[in-house]
């Protein structure tokens, strides 16, 4: 079970931490097939060819991203970078036996922050339902608080100055083959039920916090 | 004479009246504002296959399309009661919802006429003027194929590459948009003569992520009689060669 740290390894296709079909019947072996095996694969695939010859080459996927995100004025390899860095993260915030609610002092500080925890689901739920076309739905950390972010195709927190903890991926490919007839919003209710891997989260939480009062 | 000079008073009064009239009562184009709603198909859903499954051809009119029509509406009428609370800041707020689903809607109304089943047309090479003013630009049909199908590949998440008259420059070109920003977001002056929908929904069913597969295959079905129609209707007046 890695915390963030995974994510600045040289642009290797990473196997998720769990089986294609463990998931099962929540997100199937197929969707995983196609979602990580073709998709992820593609965005580490074409990022090693586009920076390879250029300055970027051999950096950190983290740095890749920041300067390609060029404040919101993307360069070419904005796209497969962030997407993925965006994949590894994604399949290390589910989990077989997944979802429900978290506990201890995430519970705590989500209870700070959003009121209740069902407080905090609405707002998810609603930045997941919501986003327009591609993009993505996180929790993320910045400044001691926790908050809900909604995201365009491949943007994520880390260019928009904070610590991403969990996230859903709701372009159309991560759930169309599973919950046909564009039910976006069953997939993400099946997400927050039965995937989600609140102790990543919480590892996350801890790494943000300890970067957070070291910076400070 | 004297009749015009009459008809011409009587029209002006009546004008002036209007205008009065409005100064003082709201504006009566918001009540009478048409709602939209969802075109019938020109074709059975599975008369686009093999290049456009039957399954996706349901699922894209009866889901996706309904859902924008539907979703637009909603939004035309909380823009109704906004502007007539004099809400601006919800006036404003709605926009991008109007934008989205609204265009959602333009977008695939143009969408399905863009396309035609092979039996009707589908496939069949555009014929002059259209013809000669593709070659003009592109070199040739296939060079705007394949500028359509680069182009349309090339677009990160969800969108849709357009094939468009400039009439302000007088040149065909290839442009894509983002979301379902409809293509006159690129310039008034900018009319549509085919769009290819690449949103995943419009081919993950049957390509899966293979993209180009889609947009290699649609060219079967695309309907250049309607191009052509579209495109003669705006050049008549134009200099275009």
């Amino acid at each position: 079970m890695a915390a963030s740290s995974a994510v600045t390894a040289n642009y290797v296709l990473k196997p998720p931490p769990f089986e294609l079909d463990a998931l099962e019947p929540h997100m199937s072996k197929q969707t995983l097939e196609f979602h990580w095996g073709k998709h992820h694969r593609a965005y580490v695939d074409n990022l090693k060819k586009q920076v390879l010859g250029t300055e970027l080459e051999g950096k950190p996927l983290e740095h890749i991203i920041h300067s390609t995100y060029n404040n919101g004025d993307l360069l070419p390899a904005f796209n497969n970078a962030a997407q993925a860095w965006n994949h590894e993260f994604f399949w290390e915030s589910m989990k077989p036996g997944g979802g429900g609610k978290p506990s201890g002092e995430l519970l705590a500080l989500l209870e700070r922050d959003f009121t209740s925890y069902e407080k905090f689901y609405e707002e998810f739920n609603a930045a997941a339902a919501t986003q327009f076309g591609a993009g993505w739905a996180w929790l993320a950390y910045a400044n001691d608080k926790l908050k809900v972010v909604k995201t365009p195709n491949a943007v994520n927190p880390l260019v928009l100055g904070s610590f991403p903890l969990l996230t859903i991926d709701v372009w159309e490919h991560a759930y169309y083959l599973d919950f046909q007839q564009n039910r976006r919003p069953d997939y993400i209710k099946t997400f927050m039920t039965n995937l989600v891997s609140w102790e990543a989260v919480s590892a996350r939480l801890e790494t943000a916090k300890a970067a957070s009062s070291s910076s400070s | 004479m004297t009749t015009t000079i009459i008809i011409i008073t009587f029209l002006a009064i009546f004008a002036t009246s209007l205008h009065n009239a409005r100064g003082a009562t709201m504006e009566p184009c918001l009540e009478s504002m048409k709602t939209a709603s969802l075109p019938d198909l020109p074709y059975a859903y599975d008369a686009l296959e093999p290049a456009i499954s039957e399954e996706i051809m349901r699922l894209h009119h009866q889901k996706h399309h309904q859902t924008y029509v539907t979703q637009y509406n909603k939004a035309l009428n909380s823009l109704r009661s906004a502007m007539a609370d004099g809400d601006h800041s919800s006036v404003v707020k709605l926009q991008s919802l109007i934008k989205f689903n609204g265009g959602g809607h333009v977008n695939h109304a143009i969408f399905w006429k863009n396309l035609a089943p092979v039996h009707e047309g589908g496939g069949k090479p555009p014929h002059d003027p259209l013809s000669s003013a593709i070659d003009a630009h592109f070199g040739s049909l296939e060079g705007l194929i394949q500028k359509m199908n680069a182009e349309g590949a090339a677009v990160q998440g969800s969108g849709w590459v357009w094939f468009g008259l400039d009439r302000e420059l007088k040149r065909l070109f290839v442009e894509t948009t983002a979301n379902q920003d409809p293509f006159v977001t690129k310039g008034s002056h900018l009319v549509p003569l085919i769009g290819i929908d690449v949103w995943e929904h419009a081919y993950y069913p049957q390509y899966k992520n293979a993209r180009s597969e889609y947009l290699k295959n649609i060219w079967t079905v695309i309907n250049w009689k309607y191009a052509s129609d579209v495109f003669e209707k705006h050049t008549r007046d134009l200099d275009i060669n």
